[in-house]
C-alpha cells in the first residue's frame, strides 16, 4: 500500500512539472497575442521579434549565471552593479587607453572574474551570508563605476566591438544552426529515450515523441526565418544559445553542477558527502561575476555607450526571471530551461509595454504583479 | 460514566489522493488509561490520532470519534486543544530562540490587550514545570536545553491547555534511557491525576513498560487490541507484521582479525560551550567485526566519530587516528572519504539525504569523482547501474530509481544512505543510530546489511541506544559516558545491567 501511495505521489509530481512548464509556454503564447492585439500588430513584426531577443540575450546570460546561484541557495545581488562596472571598463579601454577590442572584451571579463573571486571569498571563506556580501558589493561596483566614468556616459565608437551587441550572423549561417540544433536535439533525445528504456524507467510514447520533435522543429523554423526576414540572427541571441547549451550541460550532467544541487538542497549532507562547500559557492560567485561581465559587454556594445547607471535594476529582475521559471529560492529545485523561458515572459512583458508607451513606473508595477502571481500560482499547486 | 467509553473511534475511514490509509479502524480507550497505538512504519498510526489531533479535519475522514460518550468533531487542531486534545510530535515543534516560558504559552500568552504579562507567565510557568518534578528554569532559551529537556516543555505546553488526552508520538525515539524514565515518570504521574495518554511508538519493550491497553495496526486496519497483559512482546510483532519473524537479531558470531584503524587519545573540545565532548578516547576496530558503541544521549559518541570524520569545523580537535598502520590526517569530511571512512550519519533527513534530489543523485553524491568521465560529465550509465546493483542487493522498495529520495520512507531512505557511503567503497564503516524512526522489516534489512558487509570485508562500528540492539548485533561494546570510554564487554559477557552500569559510570 506505501508503494500505492509513493507511486501516486510521484505521478502527481510529474503531472505538477509537466502543466508547470505547458502552463509557462501557455502564459507566453497569451503574453504575445494579447500585446499583438494591444499594439495592432506592432509586437509580432519582425523587427520587434529581433528586438525581443536581442533583449532576451542579455538578461539571459545573467539569468544563466543566477540559476547557479539560486539553485546553490544563495543569490546574487550586484550583477545590475557589475555589468554597470564591467561596461564602464570596456568603455574606457577602448575610447580613452584606445586598446584592441579583444583585449577589451578580455581586461573586462577578467575583471567580472575577479569580482566574483572577491565576493566568493567573503561568502565562502568568510563566512558573511551571501545576502551581504552581494548587497554591500551592489553598492561598491556602483560606487566605483560612478568614479571612474565622472558619472558621464562614455560614447564608444569601435566598430568592431558593437558587432557584439549589434551585429547579425548571414542569413545561411543561420539556417545551417537551426538545422544543427533540430537534428542535435533529436539525437540526443532518441538517444536518452533508449536509455531509458533499457533502465525501465517510463518514457513518452512515440507518438508524443514525435509530436515533441514537430514543436520544436517547427518552433526552430519560424525562429530562423522570422530573424532572418529581418536582418539575421543577432549575435548575441547565438551567443546566449550557445552558453544555454554549455551550461545546461555544467549544471545537469557534470560533478560541478550535482553538487550545486546538492549543496543547494541540504548543504550539511552535501558536506558530509565529501563535498568542499566553500569551493563550490567559490565557484558559483566566480562563473556570476564572469557572466555579469560578459552580459555587461553585450549591453554596452549594443547601446554603443558605457553609462554609469546601466544594468540598474538588473538583479531584481534576473531572479524574477528565475522564479518565474520555477526556480526555487530555496535551493536544489528548478532547470535551466525553465529559467530561459522565465527570461523570455519578462522580456516579452518589458518590450510589450515599452511598444504600448507605458511608463516605466507602471512598468514596474505589472511586472510585480506577475512576479506575484506566478509564484502564487506555483505555491497553490504544490499543495 | 462508563470508563469503557471515555474516548472511542468507530469505523475510521481516511484517504490520500484516492489511498486508503485507514479502513474501518476501531479502538477504545479507559479514562486514565495510557494506551499505546502499535504498527509498522504507513501503518496508519500517525493519521489515526491526527484525525483525533485537528489536523485533520471533519469531512476529511468518515467514521464516528466519541469524547466521554458524546460524538465529537474537531474543523482545527484550536478546537482538539480547546477539547482537553494535545499532540506531542516527535520533532517537539519549539521554537529554539525563545524561553521555556514562552514556548509554553505560545499563541496563549496572558496578558491583556496584547501586552504579555510576563510576571504571571513566568509564575505559571514555574507552577507547570513543579507539577512535573522538572528542574528546568523558564527563562532558559530552549536550545540550551537537552532533547528530554525538551520534551518536558513540549509537555508543559500541552497541560498548559488543561488536555485530559495527551498524544505522543514516538516519544522515546530521540531520548536516552534515563529520560526515557524521567519521560514514563511524568507519564505515571499526569494518569495519577487522570489525564490520559495515546502512546505511538515501534519500540515495543517501551510500550510493554508503559501502556496499559494497546491497539495494532497493520496496513491501515485494526487488527488486534486490548489490555497489554494479553500480548506478548512476540505476539505484538507477529500483528504488526502479519507473519513471524524469524529473528529479532539477525546475528552471525563473527571473529575480528587483524587491526584496521587504531584511534588514539581522541579528544574534542568545544569552545563554545565550553565543554569536553570527547575526553581522550583510545580503541581500535578489526576486520571483521561489529564494534558496538552503547552509552546514553550526550555520551560523545556521536561527537566522536563526527568528529573523526572531520565534520566540524569550530571544535578543538586532538589525538591520532591510524588506518591499517598508516597515520591519517583528516580536515573535511572528503579527506575521510578519501582515505577509506565511511559515515552514516545519526540524523538522516537532516545530514544524510538531499530530500529534494532522486535516489541516483543521492546514491552517487559521494563518489561522483569515480564516476566522472574525461569530458567532465557524469557516467549516466554507470550511476544507474551502479545505483540499481545496490537497491537490488539492499531489496530497496521504490517505484522508480527516479523517485525523489523524500517520497521514500524511512527504512529505505536510510538505504540510500547506506549505499552513498558504501559506493564510496569504505574500509570502515560507522553507522549511527542505523535503525531509529525505522519499521521492524526495514530494521531486519539493515541487520542483514550489515552482516554482509563484514563478510566482504568491511569493518563496522554501530553507534546505537538500543540496548537490546547493540547486545543483538555487536561483537564488541564500548560504552562511554561524559566523553570517556567507560567500559568494554565482549558478547558474550555484555547484559543490559553492566552496560547500564558504564553508562552512568559519571564523574560526580
Amino acid at each position: 500500500m506505501e508503494e500505492k501511495t509513493i507511486q501516486n505521489k510521484k505521478r502527481t509530481l510529474t503531472i505538477n512539472v509537466r502543466l508547470r512548464s505547458f502552463a509557462m509556454v501557455g502564459a507566453l503564447i497569451v503574453i504575445w497575442l494579447l500585446f499583438t492585439l494591444l499594439t495592432h500588430g506592432t509586437f509580432l513584426s519582425m523587427r520587434n521579434i529581433s528586438n525581443l531577443f536581442r533583449l532576451t540575450g542579455i538578461m539571459g546570460v545573467l539569468v544563466i549565471g543566477m540559476v547557479g546561484c539560486l539553485v546553490s541557495g544563495v543569490f546574487d545581488l550586484s550583477i545590475g552593479s557589475v555589468v554597470g562596472l564591467t561596461g564602464a571598463i570596456t568603455g574606457i579601454l577602448l575610447e580613452q587607453v584606445g586598446v584592441n577590442y579583444i583585449l577589451a572584451l578580455f581586461i573586462s571579463l577578467i575583471f567580472g572574474l575577479l569580482i566574483g573571486m572577491w565576493q566568493g571569498f567573503w561568502i565562502a571563506y568568510r563566512g558573511v551570508p551571501a545576502f551581504i556580501v552581494t548587497l554591500g558589493g551592489m553598492m561598491i561596483f556602483r560606487g566605483i563605476t560612478v568614479l571612474i566614468t565622472n558619472g558621464c556616459s562614455i560614447p564608444i565608437s569601435n566598430h568592431q566591438f558593437a558587432i557584439f551587441g549589434q551585429g547579425y550572423l548571414p542569413r545561411w549561417v543561420s539556417i545551417v544552426i537551426g538545422a544543427i540544433v533540430v537534428v542535435l536535439f533529436i539525437i540526443s533525445d532518441l538517444s536518452k529515450r533508449k536509455k531509458r528504456l533499457s533502465y525501465g524507467f517510463n518514457i513518452s510514447s512515440a507518438l508524443m515523441a514525435g509530436i515533441k520533435y514537430t514543436v520544436v522543429l517547427l518552433f526552430v523554423a519560424l525562429f530562423v526565418v522570422s530573424l532572418n526576414s529581418y536582418q539575421g540572427l543577432p549575435l548575441a541571441v547565438v551567443i546566449l544559445i550557445v552558453l544555454y547549451f554549455l551550461f545546461a550541460f555544467i549544471y545537469n550532467k557534470t560533478k560541478y553542477g550535482r553538487y550545486v544541487y546538492a549543496v543547494g538542497g541540504n548543504q550539511v549532507a552535501a558536506k558530509l558527502s565529501g563535498i568542499n562547500i566553500k569551493r563550490i559557492y567559490m565557484r558559483v560567485f566566480m562563473l556570476m561575476g564572469l557572466l555579469s561581465a560578459l552580459g555587461g559587454n553585450i549591453l554596452t556594445s549594443r547601446l554603443a555607450t558605457a553609462t554609469p547607471n546601466a544594468g540598474n535594476g538588473f538583479e531584481l529582475d534576473a531572479i524574477a526571471s528565475c522564479v518565474i521559471g520555477g526556480i526555487s529560492l530555496a535551493g536544489g529545485r528548478g532547470q535551466l530551461f525553465g529559467a530561459m523561458v522565465g527570461t523570455l515572459v519578462m522580456t516579452s512583458l518589458a518590450n510589450g509595454m515599452s511598444l504600448m508607451n507605458m511608463t516605466a513606473a507602471w512598468q514596474d508595477v505589472v511586472k510585480g504583479l506577475i512576479l506575484l502571481f506566478a509564484v502564487w500560482f506555483d505555491v497553490s499547486y504544490k499543495k | 460514566m462508563d470508563k469503557q467509553d471515555f474516548l472511542t473511534f468507530k469505523d475510521i475511514n481516511k484517504s490520500f489522493s484516492g489511498v486508503r490509509v485507514l479502513k474501518d479502524v476501531n479502538c477504545s480507550i479507559k479514562k486514565g488509561d495510557v494506551h499505546a497505538i502499535v504498527g509498522e512504519n504507513g501503518a496508519g498510526k500517525s493519521t489515526l490520532v491526527k484525525i483525533l489531533a485537528g489536523v485533520y479535519p471533519v469531512g476529511e475522514y468518515t467514521g464516528v470519534i466519541t469524547l466521554e460518550g458524546q460524538e465529537c468533531w474537531f474543523k482545527d487542531i484550536r478546537q482538539a486543544e480547546d477539547a482537553g486534545i494535545c499532540i506531542i510530535y516527535q520533532e517537539l515543534e519549539l521554537i529554539p530562540s525563545m524561553t521555556v516560558s514562552e514556548n509554553i504559552y505560545l499563541g496563549y500568552e496572558p496578558g491583556k490587550r496584547g501586552v504579555i504579562d510576563h510576571d504571571l507567565m513566568h509564575k505559571n510557568a514555574v507552577q507547570l514545570l513543579a507539577r512535573l518534578h522538572a528542574d528546568i528554569s523558564p527563562e532558559v532559551l530552549v536550545e540550551q536545553l537537552r532533547v528530554g529537556q525538551q520534551q518536558i516543555v513540549a509537555i508543559c505546553r500541552a497541560l498548559s491547555k488543561n488536555a485530559k488526552i495527551l498524544i505522543f508520538d514516538e516519544p522515546t525515539s530521540a531520548l536516552s534511557d534515563t529520560d526515557v524514565v524521567i519521560l514514563f515518570d511524568i507519564i505515571r504521574g499526569l494518569k495519577k491525576e487522570g489525564v490520559t495518554s495515546i502512546f505511538i511508538s515501534h519500540k515495543l519493550h517501551r510500550v510493554r513498560e508503559i501502556s496499559d491497553s494497546l491497539t495494532i495496526l497493520r496496513d491501515g486496519r485494526s487488527v488486534a487490541g486490548g489490555p497489554i497483559e494479553e500480548f506478548s512482546e512476540a505476539e505484538i510483532i507477529t500483528h504488526m507484521v502479519g507473519r513471524e519473524l524469524l529473528k529479532k537479531y539477525p546475528r552471525v558470531p563473527h571473529q575480528g582479525s587483524e587491526v584496521v584503524m587504531e584511534v588514539k587519545n581522541f579528544t574534542v573540545f568545544d569552545p563554545g560551550i565550553p565543554k569536553t565532548l570527547v575526553d581522550n578516547v583510545s580503541f581500535s576496530v578489526r576486520k571483521g567485526e561489529i564494534l558496538g558503541f552503547s552509552g546514553l544521549m550526550g555520551a560523545g559518541r556521536t561527537e566522536l566519530f563526527m568528529a573523526m570524520f572531520g565534520s566540524y569545523d569550530n571544535y578543538e580537535i586532538t589525538g591520532e587516528i591510524y588506518l591499517e598502520g598508516e597515520k591519517l590526517t583528516i580536515s573535511t569530511p572528503y579527506d575521510a572519504i578519501k582515505k577509506g571512512l565511511g559515515l552514516v550519519v545519526e540524523n538522516r533527513k537532516e545530514h544524510g539525504l538531499v530530500a529534494c534530489l532522486n535516489i541516483i543523485n543521492n546514491s552517487t553524491l559521494a563518489n561522483l569523482t569515480q564516476l566522472t568521465t574525461r569530458l567532465g560529465a557524469v557516467d549516466e550509465n554507470e550511476a544507474i547501474h551502479r545505483t540499481k546493483e545496490y537497491a537490488e542487493k539492499f531489496s530497496l522498495r521504490y517505484s522508480s530509481l527516479e523517485q525523489l529520495v523524500e517520497s521514500l520512507s524511512g527504512g529505505n531512505q536510510q538505504k540510500v544512505v547506506i549505499t552513498k557511503s558504501l559506493m564510496a567503497s569504505p574500509k570502515i564503516l560507522i553507522l549511527d543510530e542505523p535503525t531509529r524512526g525505522i519499521d521492524v522489516l526495514a530494521k531486519h534489512d539493515i541487520y542483514n546489511i550489515m552482516n554482509q558487509l563484514i563478510e566482504e570485508g568491511v569493518a563496522i562500528v554501530m553507534i546505537s541506544s538500543e540496548m537490546p540492539e547493540i547486545m543483538g548485533m555487536a561483537d564488541r561494546i564500548f560504552v562511554m559516558c561524559e566523553g570517556k570510554i567507560t567500559g568494554e564487554l565482549m558478547h558474550e559477557e555484555a547484559t543490559q545491567e553492566k552496560i547500564m552500569q558504564f553508562a552512568t559510570r559519571f564523574k560526580g
